[in-house]
């Protein structure tokens, strides 16, 4: 078994499909909480497959599209720093802050390298010990480990000239955040697969207690997801709402919990500013005093202009799920994944980019 | 963002493992997975292991998706 493609079988996939719409008897609202979610259902042209009794929103689970303007903003002035190299995932190079993107910046002389991975950007300042190397640390609960894992690995080997750039993200908070708006009436989750193999199932169990949501935890393939949707309509159907989890084999109810505690020896929770939400308290992470020479906010003094917003983009309302890319007067006509307005249409998993890519409305 | 491939650990040198996915094998952190062992698939996340993947669990899976679909032909 290798995981991937015994979950893609189309036959199999059809027949579940028919049991959905057997069991599925009044309008359900579900939202897909993760891009890569909102990815494999566009692709696989899941939307279209489902009844119409079931309707599927995309959340704001991107990190990249979630990075509110100040905090790209302060990646782009860390970057024009003299004797700095900012590394970061490919994802952030496009996005548009206020005035220019990392990757306008780059044009502009900045050293910014591209990395797959923290311990890329480890390497980079071990090679040249004589600048600053600061990692961009956006990302969720999946994330956050490996940048923890990083500290922690440069701490026991005396690097330095590493520091971190710290927008970690935490999901949970930000669903309750969403639910509190009231703005979308949902009736189900499909709570996000990886960031669930790291906090398990266990910090979703508010969600149908004090909401009456139901959760179900799901994988990326095809039939993980439409498993994941029937298991939310039969709760929904039998008006129990309670958290499951379809994606047995790679998500434990406790989640990982060598990597939890390496997360909570780097980072204490703080407030995170999130697009098209705002700030949200306890929503994010920040690096602990004891850890606080790797934190680039700290090592370095930036100053920043007033932040400006691009007009007539609602990458916000699209990631609170009460707008589609399609509602978006520049969605195709001025905003492309080559000419991005907002960072929705920049990341490969933002909702726009899905959209443009497999849409075919 | 929070892409993870499952990817099968081909040998382990401490903190770190060689894995490979379709034929090609990179090396990869598996300090947040000190458990894996050779044979293993791990799901991989930007250059570090995030779990042991359970394939009994997977097996699983597959069976009540199949219980599923076999559900639909009675009706």
């Amino acid at each position: 078994m290798k995981f991937i493609d015994e979950f893609r079988d189309v036959e199999l996939a059809k027949k579940v499909v028919s049991r959905i719409k057997q069991i599925s008897t009044r309008p359900t609202r579900l939202m897909e909480f993760c891009g890569g979610h909102t990815v494999s259902i566009m692709r696989s042209g899941l939307r279209q497959l489902l009844p119409p009794t079931v309707e599927m929103l995309s959340g704001p689970g991107c990190p990249v599209c979630v990075t509110a303007n100040a905090d790209i903003d302060k990646a782009i002035a860390l970057a024009h720093l003299p004797d700095v190299i900012v590394t970061t995932f490919g994802d952030m190079m496009k996005v548009p802050g206020s005035y220019s993107s990392l990757q306008q910046a780059r044009a502009a002389e900045a050293d910014i390298r591209i990395v797959y991975s923290t311990q890329d950007a480890l390497q980079i300042a071990r090679d040249n010990p004589t600048q600053s190397v600061i990692f961009i640390g956006i990302g969720f609960e999946t994330t956050a480990p490996t940048i923890a894992a990083s500290i922690l690995q440069a701490e026991n080997e005396g690097i330095k000239n590493y520091y971190v750039l710290c927008l970690s993200k935490l999901c949970p908070p930000i669903m309750k955040a969403l639910l509190d708006l009231g703005e979308l009436k949902l009736d189900g989750i499909v709570c996000p697969g990886h960031v669930s193999v790291i906090i398990g199932s266990h910090p979703y169990e508010f969600i149908p207690r004090d909401y009456g949501v139901a959760c179900v935890v799901s994988g990326f393939e095809p039939l993980d997801i439409l498993l994941s949707v029937e298991m939310l309509v039969a709760q929904i159907e039998s008006g129990k709402p309670k958290v499951e989890i379809a994606y047995r084999r790679g998500v434990k109810p406790e989640g990982n919990k060598t990597a939890l505690e390496l997360m909570d020896r780097v980072f204490q929770v703080d407030s995170a500013d999130w697009r098209g939400i705002g700030v949200v308290p306890a929503s994010g992470l920040k690096i602990r005093k004891k850890f606080e020479r790797f934190d680039a906010e700290q090592a370095f003094s930036i100053t920043l202009e007033p932040v400006r917003e691009a007009k007539g983009c609602i990458c916000g309302d699209i990631l609170r799920g009460v707008k589609t890319p399609l509602d978006c007067k520049l969605f195709r006509k001025v905003c492309t994944p080559e000419h991005p307005v907002g960072p929705c249409m920049v990341s490969s998993e933002g909702s726009c980019a899905a959209y443009y890519q497999y849409g075919t409305e | 963002m929070c892409l993870a491939v499952p990817v099968k650990v081909v040998s382990i040198e401490g903190n770190e493992a060689e894995v490979e996915i379709g034929g090609v094998r990179r090396r990869v952190s598996i300090v947040l997975t000190p458990e894996a062992t050779v044979g293993d698939y791990v799901l991989l996340h930007t250059g570090y292991a995030i779990n042991v993947i359970n394939e009994a669990e997977a097996q699983e899976t597959l069976k009540i998706l199949e219980e599923m679909a076999s559900l639909d032909e009675v009706h």
